[in-house]
């Protein structure tokens, strides 16, 4: 059962730039530029590009902010653009970014108003509530005010409140943003468990790869308002699975290091940076620096979604 | 990620350290140029507040919008009472209605009805960084007055001279006969911009103790514009209100500048005008000091 | 894993469309909801709130003392006693701040526009317009409608108002279709917002530069302004026409004594003409239609 669907969506606004001292040029700008796609229940699908590729747009569209300016789109089994109260029954949204939880009340408050707000049944209420108390491990903070959660406390009360009235969609708006290391895995465990025990179907934009690879079975990567790849991990994997990087702090400075498995690419004053590959454990690499020089301070770079896409690119120019 | 347990926090992280502010030299002993480092950066704070006002075009259009409308209500009820009672409070029909487009002027101007800085330092508190500003390098109150004077010389020129303009289009209204008299002027409205400030720093710092800052604010609101003399000049109040009105920090925002406007107060009567907004703003400032100061001590035992 | 899942859920229930009468009602109940949330979250900080309220009161007085104090100059104003201010201001005064209580939040929309939150109230099941007139909401603005209820009692007792029943029926009109009006002019007005992001200024001129005019009799403004809000935007069915009748005044316009009793009609079509408003903001921000 297909619960998104877009056939041939468009969006295009109106933008007017000043052109000369007083006169205004109406310019048309297509943020999306002609989607079709379909995502079955339970899927879980990583959506992504770069800033301005046209995936808010498309998040907005799906939800029933905006409004397509053609094309055909269900979501559901509801036309979001029209249905906009009927379609916010049945989909969860959380933004990364904006928390929809009550600043200054518990975050128990929110919840009773979700329930009164959605209308969820009693049972269904108290059973929702309670698994993701447990899953989120939520039942020390449900009387403490949103205010004074942390980052990590606050998005797990977002996804809370996002889930509590059963919805079939649940739209992530980069879930993970700013969340510690900790957060960033109870975050990721709890949706996978959302996904395959309740079979709520996932949409997720993000610009951590992890999250992409720890949850998602289907990746679509969008540029200029269209899909330039639409399917599994592998060619994400393929191009992704080239180099980490191992930032090291020397006690001063040297010429490049030699290391095995690893070549330097910079260097700056006491730091350099080595690249080696994906797959390879980083611990040798950091192992034998440590063995042969005076290491001070390091971290590793996974590559940049940004890289990962680039490389997609590429292949789909050469494929 | 397999590597997660061997780099805790990330020590070459990619995101880098939030800008701080300079600071100015503060070294002992070297008070001429140390004054001179700091008045060019308030300079500098002060060009940038009036740049950021004078981005907002179109608001300052509406605002001077607003003003005019007011302006044209308040004028009517005015001639109404001066056709009642000719020679009121000393002005007659035309300077009382100078009076309304002037004080209509000002209003924006001298941030009678609050705001200005107010707003971003609401703004702070809401977000928590109020705590962090206490203790920048840059003196907070000298900031933020620099920040309000920048956008009192922005409102000056855009939300006082459109209702002036009109005004005196619409209506027959008294202009100075003196050329000096628009110098003591400009010299009594950057004096009132400083008294408001004084006022408005006070009540923004109740935040600290207050979490309803908001509420002060409405209620400082109305004070500040019946007082003022926005509403109605403080000549026609009359008894013991008539007596205190004049004597309050308010006067020092329209009633002085509007004396000084139609020339009601001249010679040894202007100095002692201006020696009135003067003594206001410094008592103001130093009050907003010393709280500044209690503010900072709760800080730092309350952590924020 | 997938096909499991589905199995246990339920299939998707078909949309039914809810008559207008139950979609009024349930964005009531959304205002209402939202509204209790802000009061309580404000009551977590119940000393300050308290005090605020009663400065509120307090200090709102000054409003009306400002016309006090012009009557210790002058008998009359424009021709109309204190008493008969005491009435204009009050019930202008009442009008706006129970539109202001009610649905006053509306002219921060161009800020919740800025901030995204807008976006967060369209995914909700609740109307929009209901969620935003109930953004902070807080009790504290009660302090002005307080304030003017009491000095419009006081003016009724020191009029000398000849009761029938028609001036008794149209007092209670008078304050329900006022505050109807004044709520239209202020989501008509935040409308525009959709448009133009500085059209909030624009707005003050009317509610709160427009209550100020209330308060004052319709003999001390210019015949054009009275005739604009009769005929423009229907500020004069607040209160100056159906006060006409009530006190007894000739009206300076000389408009037919039906005008008088119109303010339901006024109110009616203010309020369509602000929903109309606000439907096509709303159509424009989502990008929908011509």
């Amino acid at each position: 059962m297909a619960l998104i669907e877009l056939d041939d969506v468009r969006r295009t606004f109106t933008v007017r730039a000043k052109a000369g001292r007083l006169r205004r040029e109406k310019r048309e700008v297509r943020a999306v530029d002609g989607l079709t796609f379909t995502v079955e229940a339970g899927e879980c699908v990583g959506y992504i590009g770069p800033n301005g590729a046209g995936k808010s747009t498309t998040i907005k569209m799906l939800t029933g902010i905006l409004v397509p300016t053609a094309g055909r789109l269900r979501v559901a089994g509801v036309d979001p653009a029209r249905e906009r109260v009927a379609l916010a029954r049945r989909i969860g949204v959380v933004f990364g970014q904006r928390t929809t939880l009550w600043w200054d009340l518990p975050l128990r408050d929110s919840y009773e108003l979700a329930r009164r707000l959605y209308r969820i049944p009693d049972h269904r209420y108290r059973a929702n509530l309670d698994r993701c108390v447990e899953l989120l491990d939520l039942g020390a903070l449900l009387d403490t005010p949103v205010r004074q959660l942390s980052l990590g406390q606050r998005m797990r009360g977002d996804l809370a409140a996002a889930l509590l009235h059963d919805p079939r969609v649940l739209y992530l708006d980069e879930p993970t943003i700013g969340l510690d290391v900790v957060s960033k895995a109870k975050v990721r465990d709890f949706l996978r468990e959302v996904n395959r025990d309740l079979g709520t179907t996932v949409l997720l934009t993000t610009h951590d790869l992890t999250d992409i690879e720890q949850l998602c079975d289907r990746v679509m990567v969008i540029d200029h308002g269209r899909v330039v790849h639409d399917g599994g991990l592998e060619a994400l994997h393929a191009a992704g699975d080239s180099e980490r990087t191992l930032v090291v702090d020397l006690a001063g400075s040297h010429p490049p290091i030699e290391v095995p498995g690893a070549r330097v690419v910079r260097v700056e004053g006491p730091r350099q940076w080595l690249a080696f590959p994906s797959q390879e454990s980083a611990a040798p690499v950091v192992a034998a620096v440590a063995a042969r020089y005076p290491l001070v301070d390091l971290s590793v770079r996974e590559p940049a979604i940004e890289d990962v896409i680039a490389r997609m690119y590429a292949e789909v120019a050469i494929g | 990620m397999q590597n997660a347990g061997l780099h805790p926090p990330d020590p070459v992280g990619d995101t880098p350290a939030p800008p701080r502010p300079r600071r100015p030299d503060a070294a002992p002993g070297r008070f001429a140029p140390d004054l001179l480092a700091a008045l060019r950066l308030y300079a500098a704070v002060a060009r940038g507040a009036f740049r950021r006002f004078a981005t907002y075009r179109a608001a300052s259009l509406a605002g001077a919008f607003t003003n005019t409308v007011f302006g044209l209500i308040l004028a009517s009820t005015f001639l109404a009472l001066w056709h009642a009672r000719p020679g009121l409070g000393g002005y007659d029909e035309v300077t009382a209605v100078t009076y309304i487009w002037v004080s209509q002027g000002l209003l924006v101007t001298v941030a009678v009805m609050g705001g200005g800085f107010q707003d971003d330092v609401q703004e702070r508190f809401r977000s928590g960084d109020i705590a962090i500003d206490l203790y920048r390098p840059v003196d907070f109150q000298g900031w933020w007055l620099a920040t309000d004077l920048g956008r009192a010389a922005f409102h000056l020129l855009a939300r006082g001279v459109p209702p002036m303009l009109v005004g005196s289009l619409v209506f027959r209204v008294r202009l100075p006969e003196h050329p000096l008299t628009w110098v003591y002027f400009l010299l009594a409205t950057v004096l009132a911009v400083v008294v408001s400030f004084g006022v408005r720093f006070l009540v923004s710092l109740t935040g600290f103790w207050l979490q309803d800052s908001e509420g002060v604010r409405s209620v400082t609101l109305v004070v500040s514009m019946f007082f003022s003399g926005m509403l109605l000049p403080l000549a026609l109040f009359p008894g013991l209100l008539g007596d205190l009105a004049p004597l309050l920090p308010w006067a020092a925002l329209v009633k002085v500048p509007t004396d000084v406007f139609l020339e009601r107060v001249t010679g040894p009567g202007l100095l002692g005008a201006l020696g009135f907004q003067l003594g206001w703003a410094v008592v103001l400032l130093a009050a907003g000091r010393l709280v500044q100061l209690l503010a900072t001590r709760k800080v730092v035992v309350q952590g924020g | 894993m997938a096909d499991q899942a589905v199995v246990t859920r339920a299939p998707l229930p078909a949309v039914t469309r809810e008559s207008p009468a139950a979609r009024v009602a349930w964005a009531v109940r959304s205002w209402w909801l939202a509204a209790a949330m802000w009061t309580r979250a404000i009551m977590s900080y119940r000393a300050s709130f308290v005090m605020m309220l009663c400065a509120n009161v307090v200090v709102t007085f000054l409003d009306f003392v400002v016309v006090i104090l012009m009557f210790r100059h002058t008998d009359t104003l424009g021709g109309w006693t204190l008493p008969e201010l005491g009435f204009l201001y009050g019930t202008s005064a009442l009008a706006l701040g129970l539109a202001n209580l009610f649905v006053g939040s509306v002219d921060a929309l161009g800020e919740r526009i800025r901030t995204g939150t807008l976006d967060i109230m369209l995914v909700r099941p609740a109307p929009a317009l209901a969620q935003l007139c109930a953004e902070r909401f807080s009790l504290r603005r009660l302090g002005r409608p307080a304030q003017a209820a009491a000095v419009l009692l006081w003016s009724l007792t020191a009029l000398d108002v000849h009761w029938t029943w028609d001036r008794v029926l149209l007092l209670p009109v008078l304050v329900v279709c006022g505050t109807l009006i004044f709520a239209a002019v202020f989501i008509g007005f935040a409308s525009l917002q959709f448009w133009w992001g500085e059209a909030k200024e624009i707005q003050n001129s009317f509610t709160y530069g427009g209550a100020t005019v209330l308060q004052y009799p319709p003999t001390v403004f210019a015949k054009e302004l009275v005739a604009g809000t009769v005929f423009g935007i229907p500020l004069a069915f607040v209160n100056w026409l159906p006060a006409l009748r009530i006190l007894d005044r000739p009206d300076p316009l000389g408009l037919p004594t039906a005008f008088q009793y119109a303010s339901p009609l006024a109110a009616a079509l203010a309020l369509a003409v602000a929903g109309l408003a606000w439907r096509a903001g709303l159509r424009a921000y989502r990008g929908a239609g011509g």
